[in-house]
């Protein structure tokens, strides 16, 4: 029965190609511009490390005065951890591993001579940075605890990095020279970019940013590199509020791996008790309850890093897209209705109104598989001009398989909601007065 | 024309009439508030920098310690300035559109954080500067020679400022803010003047009310006002200019690092400022055509077949002594009361629309005068849909009438 409805669901569409064309021009249309769009926000909101993003957490104590106010459009400076605070969760080391860290930009001299001096942007992290997050070395290994403690200057790079200083990647061992220090390199890592950098602080491009080289916290500290995030402080206090081992400046963002549950709920009484101790110890005073721990992808709903332009523009296409559905909708009844005398004669013969109903609707699905294959055309179109944008995000704009496979379900689901009401409005024509009025 | 006898046939197609109605309310809360939002990103895009744009080129390089930026200044100066077409070589902190330097907040008071103004951008400029920038003084005097002065914190203690009027009004509404003092933090500013126009680095961050809160502070060069040059040539030199003067800097300071990002015409860092803004306007512009597109296919649709589907009875009205013209008007007409009660549903749909987007995204409200405007649009589409099933309908012969069908 279904090829039957397919054959004559085909022949009425070649009746009238324009009205058909006009449909799956107006549903493309509609499809192509929502999936464009869905892509955008799907690749935005995706997980960075699906391997281990359940098990990683970003812990936060909340050490701002009362009196304390944030003002207008910054960051808040709470989202950081000061650098006590930070040295406190390392040595307490009640995750499977953990690390703290801070960007920064240096500026690289490459060793081969006639090359210009380049600008290269990294993280100063502990020893746990490698192991946690899965970064994939291509030479050598990350750097012990004991070079943290030590403020050894050591450093991992990227390939990327290593093969534009000394023009290949196996240089462990070789020194490298960043801002004003040299360091001897002992890991290069190949190309890791989870796209958000979700583990970096607020004010980066979290879509374009990719870290060139990896150097040890400890000598960021002692050497009081530039940092490239956040460093708020809130303290008249020099050296606590501007210092980076200072009590009350902000700026190292940390992660901790859990495996279990027992150990998350764990972790929580921790930072809680953690936060109580220190307010006993009047270096906090908002309540111990304001310590909190996001897990990966909380993390990124909570710090929201869709742009509004982004949603105006989603809010957009959908409304476009349910414009188009009014409009088939109204084609569709105008194409069905026309088909009365057809329609009459079928349910004369015996048909009851059911078969009708699914003739019709086969004849809707048939419009919409026509519109996907049109939508995703447009959707590439508008994706490759999403790319060609000056945003953060354009890089990463990519259909991958599960979109695409959605944007045949959208428009086939599009196009039969489409279709209901017209067909239900058809299947309900009186046979006998149809009949008889031609 | 009388309106009852097609109110009476619209009633038998209540499911299309509704239909039609509902597409053009849809399209017409959309185009609204669409042709608003092109209208308010336009607006910011226009926003008046103050400076002579197309004459003005800024050059930066970083990479040198702070103890040589005396020397470096003084090397950089004489080095550009030999370049042939250059009309001035100045110091600057920050140009518009390009990277903000420095962005504090002020008060009216010392020290503290009560009365405050808000955050300002700080424009530092170095003698000439002004005179470079090309802005226009509406009230006080000019920078003097002894006001540049050398920075000892960000900005020179105790400056005599230039602050926009946009700031002026702002920080003093109503009175004369010559000679007025503000604060940041400890640091005492006195304003000597008011320019007409001066756009901080980053418009867009701070809001529609603070586009403009700058403050243009003369500061003599070398500590933190140095690195950042302005360059100002004929604006069809300007382009060459600014490439010999990047090549320059590999021969007069060898040590640094060109910014290439930031070295560019202001012209051209206007347009990379503003690019998602642009494609936001082409976007919206594209939804409004192609959504008006849909709207009319649509009514053409609906029209055709409520012509075909109407043959006889215009056959037969034709035979009892209706004129082309008639027939021509009743489709018409029929339009132009479905549009109507479609046009009446979308003005409360784009007030609806409106509020939302006020929720969510910081809009203000929409204008009455865009909802006449959205209708007169409809009208016209509507009209210019329905002409060519109208005028098939109006060719239907009286015969028809003594045919079946």
């Amino acid at each position: 029965m279904f090829a039957y409805y397919m054959e004559l669901a085909l022949r009425s569409l070649k009746r009238n190609p324009v009205l058909t064309a006009l449909m799956v021009l107006a549903i493309g249309l509609g499809i192509g511009a929502s999936m464009t769009m869905i892509t955008v926000l799907h690749v935005m909101t995706n997980d960075p490390l699906p391997e281990r993003s359940a098990h990683l957490y970003t812990p936060h104590l909340d050490p701002l005065p009362l009196d304390y106010t944030h003002g207008g459009n910054g960051p808040d400076p709470a989202d950081n951890l000061t650098w006590p605070d930070a040295m406190s969760l390392l040595r307490a080391h009640r995750g499977v591993r953990q690390a703290a860290m801070a960007g920064g930009t240096l500026l690289a001299l490459p060793v081969q001579s006639g090359l210009q001096a380049l600008y290269a942007a990294g993280r100063y992290t502990t020893a746990d940075f490698f192991a946690l997050f899965g970064v994939p070395f291509e030479y050598g290994a990350g750097w012990s605890a004991e070079d943290d403690a030590a403020g050894a200057h050591v450093v991992v790079l990227s390939d990327e990095l290593a093969r534009k200083l000394f023009g290949r990647a196996d240089v462990v061992g070789r020194t490298a020279r960043l801002g004003e220090l040299d360091y001897r390199v002992v890991g290069v890592v190949s190309r890791w970019d989870p796209a958000p950098q979700f583990y970096a602080d607020s004010t980066g491009s979290q879509f374009s940013d990719i870290d060139t080289f990896f150097l040890p916290l400890s000598v960021a500290v002692n050497e009081d590199l530039p940092v490239s995030g956040n460093e708020s402080g809130w303290s008249d206090d020099e050296k606590a509020g501007s210092s980076k081992r200072g009590a009350a400046m902000s700026w190292l963002q940390f992660w901790v791996q859990l495996d279990t549950p027992a150990q998350v709920a764990d972790y929580r009484r921790y930072l809680v008790n953690y936060s109580a101790q220190q307010k006993a110890l009047g270096r906090f005073q908002r309540p111990p309850t304001e310590a909190a721990l996001f897990g990966l992808m909380d993390w990124l709903a909570h710090r929201n890093l869709v742009p509004n332009d982004v949603h105006l523009q989603l809010w957009l296409a959908l409304g476009f897209l349910f414009v188009c559905m009014v409009n088939i909708v109204a084609l569709l009844l105008a194409k069905f209705l026309r088909r009365s005398g057809e329609i009459s004669v079928r349910r004369a013969l015996g048909a009851r109104r059911r078969d009708i109903f699914v003739q019709l609707g086969v004849e809707s699905a048939l419009i919409g598989v026509a519109g996907g294959t049109l939508g995703l055309a447009i959707a590439q179109l508008g994706l490759w001009s999403v790319r060609h944008r000056p945003d953060d995000y354009a890089r990463i704009a990519q259909m991958d398989p599960s979109m695409l496979a959605g944007t045949f379900v959208l428009a086939v689901l599009a196009s039969v909601l489409a279709g209901l009401l017209p067909a239900w409005r058809a299947c309900r024509v009186a046979p006998a007065l149809q009949l008889k009025a031609s | 024309m009388q309106i009852r006898p097609i109110l009476a046939a619209l009633r038998r197609h209540r499911l299309a009439t509704l239909l039609i109605a509902m597409e053009i309310a849809l399209a017409c809360a959309v185009l609204c508030n669409a042709c608003f939002l092109v209208v308010q990103r336009w607006k910011l895009i226009q926003i008046n920098s103050g400076v002579d744009e197309s004459a003005l080129a800024v050059l930066t390089v970083n990479g040198f310690d702070p103890s040589q930026a005396a020397d470096l200044n003084a090397r950089m100066l004489t080095g550009l300035r030999t370049i042939p077409g250059m009309q001035s070589v100045t110091l600057i902190n920050q140009v518009p559109f390009g990277t903000q330097a420095g962005a504090a907040g002020i008060s009216h008071d010392p020290g503290s954080f009560k009365n405050t103004i808000g955050v300002v951008d700080f424009v530092l400029g170095g003698p000439g500067t002004y005179q470079a920038l090309g802005l226009k003084l509406v009230e006080g005097r000019l920078p003097q020679a002894d006001d540049y002065r050398p920075a000892t914190n960000f900005a020179p203690p105790d400056a005599q400022v230039l602050v926009s009027r946009a700031l002026a009004d702002h920080a003093w509404p109503g009175e004369s803010p010559l000679g007025k003092d503000f604060w940041c933090d400890k640091l005492h500013f006195r304003v000597m003047g008011v320019v007409d126009h001066l756009a901080r680095a980053h418009p867009h961050d701070w809001g529609t009310q603070a586009t403009e809160w700058t403050v243009f502070t003369p500061t003599l060069p070398g500590g933190s006002l140095a690195g950042t040059y302005l360059l100002r040539a004929d604006p069809h030199d300007l382009p060459r200019v600014l490439h010999n003067a990047r090549d320059a800097v590999a021969k007069i300071a060898p040590d640094v690092v060109l910014d290439q990002e930031n070295s560019q015409t202001v012209s051209d860092l206007r347009t990379t400022y503003f690019e998602s803004d642009r494609i936001m306007i082409n976007l919206l512009l594209g939804v409004i055509v192609t959504l008006l597109g849909v709207t009319a296919l649509g009514i053409v649709g609906l029209a055709s077949f409520w012509v075909q589907q109407r043959r006889r009875q215009i056959g037969i009205r034709r035979a009892i002594g209706a004129t082309r013209g008639d027939i021509l008007r009743y489709f018409q007409i029929e339009n132009f009361l479905i549009v109507s009660g479609g046009i009446v549903l979308g003005m409360a749909l784009a007030f609806g629309l409106n509020l939302l987007l006020m929720q969510h995204y910081e809009l203000p409200r929409l204008p009455v005068h865009y909802l006449p405007i959205g209708a007169l649009t409809l009208w016209g589409l509507g009209q210019l849909a329905v002409l060519g099933p109208a005028l098939r309908a109006a060719a239907v012969p009286p015969v028809v009438a003594t045919r079946s069908v």
